[in-house]
């Protein structure tokens, strides 16, 4: 099948542009504005309803987006793991049951944003962009993994490949221009996320607290340098 | 011994009138803007009463603070491994209602109503959403309700009081209350900076002042939860928390923070003490009953030539330590030991003391008339209607006799002055309440200067914040000045 110049746009250009605009527009936004840097909670105007949304949302998408990553850096492995099919069943169900997970989250914080007005009042435009991004994404996942199954194994063999002629700058669309279009869709809206996510709270993502897990309890910053004390 | 200098405070209650002077100076510079109105760096609270946020003190409710676990010190509220999962949802997370909803007037309402029978009314409407709102709570909601049984009732210092004490408290036309301003403590084991995930809270070294870096805050939370004093504030229109900075840029150019400056009881005193910083976590994990005095002992004696010679070698600043050997709060603190720290039990260390407040009435009455006198000449102290037991909560950790101990030397100061002044009280009986006060005449002097005619100069000892120095964290200023000029950081180059 000849790759049409769409196609070429949607899994060539794009990619390649929104990668820029991603690495360019988050290191420029953390040099110049670091301030806006912030998960802008809204725990504080609204408790419970924050419990329900946010905590299955978060631990679904985690669980989806680490198994995205896995596949992408070991298809091998995963193709391996998946000859047993209660293997591949296993991990089939905690994918599907995990993006289930975000979506039920997902609906239940942007419910919580429409009803309470304190809440309304913090969340602007980008955020509701964000929000119907999200949620048509992980609609479109899930959609895939109930149409179109065994993803974890045609993700390996197909999407994997794929990415990684991207990555060595040498792509090729013959890997996935036989896909159904809700997988296509499916990619597309990722690279979109991926194009306005400098522009939006999602950069939370990227300044999640690692270094705490290894340093001391107590941090003191001295004007001077500290003199050691024998 | 690793020597640091603290910025440290004392709050006399005994002259607090809770006039909330403090509170508005400190709110008109710093927390006017949006997403800070809720917040009060410095507030005035009525005790017994449940302050602000409603119930603060009750740590099963908000879990701030550290505990001793297997003799290892712990947050009450996180862990790393906790914040790990518990980082999408703060399960000790207090919320809006917890403080109260700032609202305003809808004064316009009163210029653009249009004509009617009745006088029109600016009605109160949210400062979080611009809609009408009815008010529920504020900021000082149960100011001056010491005995009323909806807020005074639910002090959490008052559980460890007798029926008949409780009773006491609130008994009707004998009310008794007194006031409890609150800043930051600038804990010398803060809770809010060990829990911070992002390393965005932190203590400057040369003055103590606990800050947030605003820049590197990424609204996470964990100090909100973590601070048993709920002094952590998160912003909730910037997404980042804040705290009271101790008004460091004002201390910087030798100014008392704004609350100290406008406070009209003169209650306030602001010094450096020296502590053994290699020593925190030792004193921090002391059992309960040993804190108060674990922490006494980190604080160190400015004039002992071995401290001064430590601090030297530390390096802190020469004039840092001449600036300790005045503090009014190594005074108060240490040589007097008539300032305590508010719930050491919390385990922060906070470098904020407060002397304890006297019951309004000192007489006893005997057949209808009043009688100052009795064979001990304490019984008061101990039959206040403010029960020991409240005030040891507070501010002994629980221990009665630290408490006993400030407030009987305060009579004995007060009638030593009565018995000099006055004269209706003999000079014997009040020369033998010294003594028994384990306090020496000249003692008393100086506690009756620093409290009742200090000065301004006597109150503020602010040591020099030495910016100067801060010159050390860039490169030596003249190592480009024959290439390019004063002050380059780097060599000229053509280009790039």
């Amino acid at each position: 099948m000849p790759i049409t110049f769409m196609q070429q746009f949607h899994f060539v250009v794009l990619p390649y542009l929104v990668m820029l605009i991603f690495f360019l527009g988050t290191i420029f936004r953390y040099r110049k504005a670091p301030y806006t840097y912030s998960s802008l909670s809204s725990q504080f105007l609204e408790n419970e309803r924050h419990f329900w949304g946010l905590v299955p949302f978060h631990y679904g998408i985690v669980t989806v987006l680490a198994g995205h990553v896995v596949a992408f850096l070991l298809p091998r492995q995963i193709l391996a793991w998946n000859s047993q099919p209660l293997r591949l069943y296993i991990l089939e169900i905690t994918a599907l049951v995990a993006g289930l997970l975000a979506i039920v989250g997902l609906v239940g914080s942007i419910v919580r944003r429409l009803t309470f007005s304190k809440v309304r009042t913090v969340t602007n435009t980008f955020d509701w962009i964000v929000l119907s991004l999200l949620l048509f994404q992980l609609l479109s996942g899930v959609y895939v993994a109930v149409f179109h199954p065994w993803g974890s194994a045609w993700f390996s063999a197909a999407i994997s490949p794929y990415l990684w002629s991207l990555v060595r700058f040498n792509p090729d669309l013959n890997y996935i221009a036989m896909l159904p279009i809700g997988v296509k869709v499916h990619i597309i809206m990722a690279y979109v996320i991926i194009g306005i996510a400098p522009f939006t709270r999602l950069v939370h993502i990227l300044v999640v607290p690692n270094p705490y897990l290894w340093r001391r309890p107590q941090v003191v910053r001295w004007y001077r340098a500290p003199k050691e004390v024998a | 011994m690793n020597v640091r200098s603290q910025v440290s405070m004392v709050f006399h209650l005994d002259k607090c009138i809770g006039c909330h002077t403090c509170s508005i100076a400190c709110k008109n510079i710093w927390t006017d803007r949006r997403g800070t109105e809720y917040m009060w760096w410095n507030n005035v609270e009525t005790k017994p009463g449940t302050g602000f946020p409603t119930a603060w003190e009750d740590q099963e409710k908000y879990n701030g603070g550290w505990e001793v676990e297997d003799g290892k010190l712990q947050l009450k509220s996180t862990s790393k491994a906790k914040t790990v999962f518990n980082i999408y949802h703060n399960p000790s997370m207090p919320t809006m209602d917890d403080y109260y909803e700032p609202w305003t007037y809808d004064y316009q309402h009163l210029f653009n109503a249009p004509e009617g029978p009745d006088q029109p009314t600016a009605k109160p409407i949210s400062m979080v959403t611009g809609e009408l709102i009815n008010i529920e709570a504020g900021p000082n909601w149960d100011d001056d309700l010491g005995g009323s049984p909806i807020y005074a009732e639910n002090d959490p210092n008052l559980a460890s009081l007798s029926p008949e004490q409780r009773a006491q408290l609130s008994a009707v036309e004998r009310l008794v209350l007194f006031y409890f301003p609150r800043i930051c403590n600038h804990c010398l084991n803060p809770s809010c900076v060990a829990s911070c995930p992002s390393g965005a809270l932190y203590k400057r070294g040369e003055d103590g002042i606990v800050l947030v870096d605003q820049k590197r805050c990424r609204g996470w939370r964990m100090c909100v939860a973590a601070c048993p004093y709920k002094k952590m504030f998160y912003n909730w229109n910037t997404g980042k928390s804040e705290k009271c900075i101790l008004c460091f840029p004002r201390l910087e150019t030798g100014q008392a923070p704004a609350c100290f400056h406008s406070c009209v009881g003169r209650i306030r005193y602001l010094g450096v003490l020296l502590y053994d910083a290699d020593r925190i976590e030792e004193v921090a994990s002391l059992p309960k009953e040993k804190l108060i005095e674990g922490q006494r002992s980190l604080i160190l004696d400015p004039n002992d030539p071995e401290v001064v010679a430590a601090a030297r070698q530390s390096d802190v600043h020469d004039s840092v330590v001449d600036a300790a050997q005045r503090s009014p709060v190594y005074q108060f603190v240490k040589t007097w030991k008539i300032a305590l720290p508010p719930h050491l039990e919390f385990r922060t260390m906070p470098m904020l003391f407060y002397v304890p407040p006297m019951s309004p009435v000192m007489s006893s009455q005997e057949n209808g008339t009043i009688s100052h006198v009795s064979d001990n000449l304490f019984h008061d102290i101990d039959e206040s209607r403010i029960p020991m037991k409240f005030l040891a909560s507070l501010f002994g950790a629980g221990d009665e006799s630290f408490v006993r101990y400030a407030l009987r030397k305060q009579k004995a100061v007060r009638w030593y002055r009565r018995a000099m002044t006055v004269g209706d009280v003999d000079m014997p009986t009040a020369e033998r309440m010294l003594r028994e006060a384990d306090c020496s005449p000249d003692e008393a002097e100086a506690i009756y200067r620093l409290t009742a005619l200090c000065t301004f100069d006597e109150r503020f000892v602010i040591p020099p914040m030495h910016r100067e120095e801060a010159i050390q964290m860039m490169e030596d200023p003249l190592t480009h000045k024959q290439d390019v000029g004063f002050g380059f950081m780097s060599g000229p180059h053509r280009g790039m």
